[in-house]
């Protein structure tokens, strides 16, 4: 927009100053992150070409790309890769509609609509152990609270083993997700949507738009540099989905809830594969930036985002 | 393969991470640690060291000794060691393993507690230091057979065994007298299948046994608790090949599977941890089940159950091949990187000392056989005690291998495919065996 | 402009089918830290507890603090400082940092933004021993201020590029203004971009606290006292080896939500004070 063509328009010596403010303003961020971070992953990346089975250092025999090819063609990672795929989609895509619902109602003139803010922070503010747990127990086929009510109200008349198949298990665990997470992702929305000009709305309604044609019209194209965010937000998170998997199911039952995040746990944590662990991980980062790549190239909204 | 040499050697690791960290203050220094070339990290130097220092010490919460019985043990250890200062420290057992292996590098901790499925995984990564030199001969006749092998790999020791525990059965003596089941029967696994069908048949219960079979660990637990009975092996003698998938190893999963087939087993259990066994239990929802020490306290508390009283708690049933008892106990180790090998085997020798084990007996059952007969250490649990003296002298170990973790959850997943139906049994364990035999060589 | 009365009826009934959705989990979750094991396990379950009991929070509010439930207490406040301190940091240097990204031309931009979000998208376990190798050496093992510069890496990249966004998504015209009127770039950012920017920063703010309130395996592996303990490891703890005491758990997790609620009710009226008063009419 015009933060580009002003920049354009600016004499090399501007753009060689514009430069030296970024790097000064940048610098703080560049020693809070990299400062920590770039030996880890560093090491990670160069151990990823090796193989190394103990946490000390030594000697390892250098194996090239062994570790990645022999991820890549393992069974294993490709169904774990499918699986957390699924579960990345479905989860972000619920997560998201339900969102923009929710933003919109959190924006709505409702009586009493701080409270239903405060109550809508309720389930982010729980941590994920505790949300786990707390699936596990609504869920247990034995005392679950979803047993209980379903046979109450006669809906069913012998309790259910509900994390008993591996697919079911899947969607019962994105379903925990997405009541924790759905909440943030209205919060980021509600956040664009406050930006958005009041008058916009008037000039429509005027012009005789009514409230369905305004949404696509007006709200959601204001509202993609927020949906930008949780998208990618969500999905990195979500392709990295460890905790809640560990509490409600440990991957099973029959590997039907194993991610790739909880695969790469075991192989580079229990079974000390550090090796392949670490390839396993510059693999992960490697589909997510793929993803992520992917939704901002669908939500392309040229100069409004800021990657 | 070439190999390289990716780190200093030792005296200079330290030196070499400082000058690494000062670099990286920079945080510009991207092809630096490239060039210095380190998959670095500290070293495993064990200077014995005197017998004074500090010694850190990793122990877990919340089960075995409680953290006050180990604080207490540990003041009365200082009384008589005042130049050796103690630091414990206690985290959820989830966290032992992977504290452990992290704290490596590092050398934090000097002792460590230890599970019995990683003494292969430790010692052959160096991650615990090898005592067997300093273990008194008469430890081994002096300590249960069971409890020896906690620590021991490939005819070494690497830690001293400290919490003792296996699984018993549990039979619940309400539900077996409304059935008129004898209390005799349940010494082999036929008479339980028996008195369960009998159950089962006068409408007693609608699930007789449940069991820990969800995927985690707690499966291999009982899977390997029936591969015993029934006489199978998991490993062939050289160790080199999976033998878990003929004879008593297929044989003990067929008896899972048919239990689940024809109803007599919970549905659940395949879903269940041992908290969810107890659970069952303690409402009286089953009759039978295998489960570790602490169910027998917790089933005869009446705040977290129904069954006070009722419950009876024995040796395990035999199959054809008799009644060993899965191993759970849990060491005592110096960990390799110890800068104080000798005070941290000295604290060992003191909490693991018969003495110490007599007096918290309550919490956690001793590793000296002749503990068992001492009437202050019956009289803390005199029905858990006599069930112990039997079941503790005879264990089967999971496989002592460094990458059982990895055995270990082939053999989950396949195991669930044929519990779930997915799979007839020898199928299942033929491709754990395959999956096995490629851990095994690698 | 008067909104129709369909609509308003419309919009409360989803309000409180919300807030029957939210509430009926965290309800169970109540009902839970509320009961006896044996009312919990009760089949048919009685919806009132036949033997209510305060004692989980009576263990966490007032045993010592080498009890887990003590510790439980302890960590609370760890957290809040971690957590706190994690907003504040990345917070100031990420919201320069994002303005650089927003509004100035420089090589390699894109490609600057996404090495900062590529170091979080590294699985934490793939990078949880070089980590503890370095604490360890800088003597920060064990200690919050360790946790803090852990959490503060993972979390910056997040601000800079959702603030970046936000600043993007502002109108430029203000600033121009406020530039042409001999406010300096950063001037403006304070003055003008700041201000009309809070909804984007209180949304950022409390994503950086609830990142660093739930954060676990880094917790779990780099803490092991009561110095520095968070409130998701001091949760675990409440679980033994083979015994778990859901009703603790829940207990724990309904104190450890209180928090992140109170902040939010804390910033939300204030920022929505100021929010439409038609600051960004351009």
């Amino acid at each position: 927009m015009t933060g580009l063509r002003r920049a354009a328009r600016k004499r090399p010596t501007g753009a060689r100053m514009e430069a030296r403010l970024a790097l000064v303003l940048l610098l703080p961020s560049v020693v809070v992150v990299f400062g920590i971070v770039v030996y880890p992953m560093l090491r990670t990346l160069l151990i990823s070409f090796f193989n190394v089975d103990t946490p000390f250092g030594g000697r390892f025999p250098f194996v090239g790309l062994d570790n990645y090819t022999s991820i890549l063609t393992s069974p294993d990672f490709w169904a774990t890769t499918r699986r957390t795929l699924y579960f990345t989609l479905v989860s972000t895509g619920l997560e998201l509609v339900l969102g923009i619902g929710l933003a919109l109602l959190l924006i709505a003139p409702l009586r009493g609509r701080w409270l239903l803010r405060a109550l809508v922070v309720l389930p982010w503010a729980l941590p994920t152990i505790v949300n786990g747990s707390l699936w596990r127990s609504i869920f247990d086929a034995q005392y679950g609270a979803l047993n209980a009510v379903l046979t109450q109200l006669h809906v069913t008349e012998t309790y259910h083993a509900w994390l008993g198949t591996p697919f079911m298990a899947l969607n019962l665990v994105i379903l925990a997700d997405v009541w924790k997470n759905t909440s943030l992702v209205a919060f980021f929305l509600l956040a664009g949507l406050q930006t958005i000009p009041r008058d916009i709305y008037e000039q429509a309604r005027v012009d005789g738009a009514g409230a369905v044609r305004s949404f696509f019209s007006i709200t959601l194209p204001l509202l993609v540099p927020s949906i930008s965010i949780v998208l990618v937000l969500r999905t990195i998170e979500a392709f990295k989905v460890f905790d809640i998997i560990y509490i409600m199911t440990r991957g099973g039952p029959a590997s039907g809830t194993q991610t790739i995040a909880f695969y790469t746990y075991l192989q580079a944590f229990s079974d000390q594969r550090f090796g392949y662990g670490s390839a396993l991980a510059y693999l992960i980062v490697v589909i997510i930036l793929m993803l992520s790549a992917l939704y901002l190239r669908l939500l392309r909204s040229n100069e409004m985002s800021a990657l | 393969m070439s190999h390289h040499d990716l780190s200093a050697p030792n005296p200079s690791i330290v030196a070499l991470s400082r000058r690494r960290l000062l670099g990286l203050a920079g945080a510009t220094g991207i092809g630096l640690t490239l060039s210095a070339c380190g998959i670095g990290g500290g070293g495993t130097s064990s200077s014995g060291g005197d017998n004074t220092g500090t010694i850190n010490a990793l122990f877990m919460k919340q089960a075995g000794f409680s953290e006050a019985d180990i604080l207490a043990m540990t003041k009365a250890f200082q009384g008589v060691n005042p130049k050796i200062k103690v630091n414990p420290t206690f985290v959820a057992y989830e966290a032992l393993h992977d504290k452990t292996v992290a704290a490596a590098p590092a050398g934090t901790y000097d002792v460590v507690l230890i599970d019995v499925i990683w003494p292969a995984e430790f010692g052959s990564k160096k991650i615990v230091s090898d005592v067997t030199s300093k273990y008194p001969d008469a430890w081994k006749g002096e300590m249960f057979g069971g409890a020896l092998q906690t620590a021991l790999y490939q005819d070494k020791y690497y830690g001293v065994p400290w919490i003792l525990d296996t699984k018993y059965f549990y039979s619940n003596k309400d539900l077996m007298a409304k059935a008129g089941v004898e209390p005799a029967s349940l010494a082999s696994w036929d008479g339980v299948i028996a008195a369960a069908r009998q159950m089962k048949s006068k409408g007693v219960v609608d699930y007789p046994l449940v069991w820990s079979w969800s995927q985690a660990e707690a499966l291999m637990c009982d899977y390997t608790q029936l591969l015993g009975a029934f006489g199978g092996k998991f490993l062939s003698d050289d160790g080199s090949k999976a033998a878990f998938n003929s004879g008593g190893g297929v044989a003990a999963l067929e008896f899972m599977q048919m239990t689940l087939k024809d109803k007599l087993s919970n549905p659940s259990s395949t879903q269940a941890l041992e908290e969810d066994v107890r659970k069952v239990i303690s409402q009286g929802q089953a009759a039978f089940a295998l489960n570790w020490t602490y169910m027998f306290g917790m089933a005869n508390d009446p705040k977290e159950s129904q069954v006070v009283g009722k419950l009876a708690i024995g040796q395990t049933p035999s199959g054809p091949a008799g009644r060993p008892g899965v191993n759970g106990s849990m060491a005592l180790a110096v960990s390799a990187g110890s800068k104080n090998q000798k005070a941290a085997w000295t604290y060992i020798e003191f909490l693991t000392s018969q003495d110490q084990q007599n007096k918290y007996a309550k919490d956690s059952l001793p590793v000296w056989k002749s503990s068992y007969t001492d009437p202050a250490v019956i009289e803390t649990n005199p029905q858990t005690v006599a069930a112990a003296s039997k079941q503790l002298d005879s264990m089967i170990l999971r496989p002592t291998v460094p990458n059982y973790n990895a055995v270990s959850q082939k053999m989950q997943a396949e195991i669930q495919k044929c519990l779930l139906g997915s799979k007839t049994a020898q199928q299942a364990l033929d491709d754990a065996a395959k999956a096995a035999d490629d851990i095994l060589a690698s | 402009m008067k909104p129709r009365r369909s609509y308003l009826v419309f919009i409360h009934i989803a309000a409180v089918a919300v807030a029957g959705l939210i509430l009926a989990p965290f309800g169970w979750l109540l009902f839970a830290s509320l009961s006896s094991q044996n009312d919990l396990l009760a089949r048919p379950l009685s919806w009132i507890p036949r033997d209510p009991t305060l004692e989980r929070y009576r263990a966490i509010a007032t045993t010592s603090g080498a009890d887990v439930a003590g510790a439980f207490r302890t960590s609370l406040l760890t957290s809040t400082i971690v957590a706190g301190s994690t907003v504040v940091i990345s917070m100031c240097v990420g919201v320069l940092g994002a303005y650089a990204f927003a509004r100035l031309r420089f090589r390699l931009r894109r490609m600057t933004l996404a090495l900062f979000l590529s170091t979080y998208m590294l699985p934490p376990i793939a990078i949880i021993i070089p980590i503890y190798l370095i604490l360890s050496t800088v003597g920060l093992l064990d200690s919050k201020l360790g946790l803090i510069i852990v959490y503060c890496s993972f979390v910056t990249p997040f601000v800079l590029w959702i603030m970046s966004n936000f600043f993007l998504s502002l109108p430029q015209e203000l600033e121009d203004a406020a530039r042409v009127d001999g406010c300096s770039r950063l001037g403006a950012l304070f003055r003008i971009v700041l201000p009309i920017a809070r909804p984007g920063l209180f949304a950022t703010m409390m994503f950086a606290f609830l990142l660093a309130w739930d954060e676990f395996l880094y917790a779990l592996v780099l803490t092991s006292s009561s110095n520095a303990k968070t409130v998701p490891v001091a949760i675990a703890e409440f679980t033994g080896r083979f015994s778990v005491d859901f009703g603790l758990v829940a207990a724990g997790g309904v104190l450890a939500s209180v928090p992140p609620v109170l902040l939010a009710l804390a910033f939300q009226r204030y920022i929505v004070g100021g929010l439409t008063s038609g600051a960004v009419k351009g």
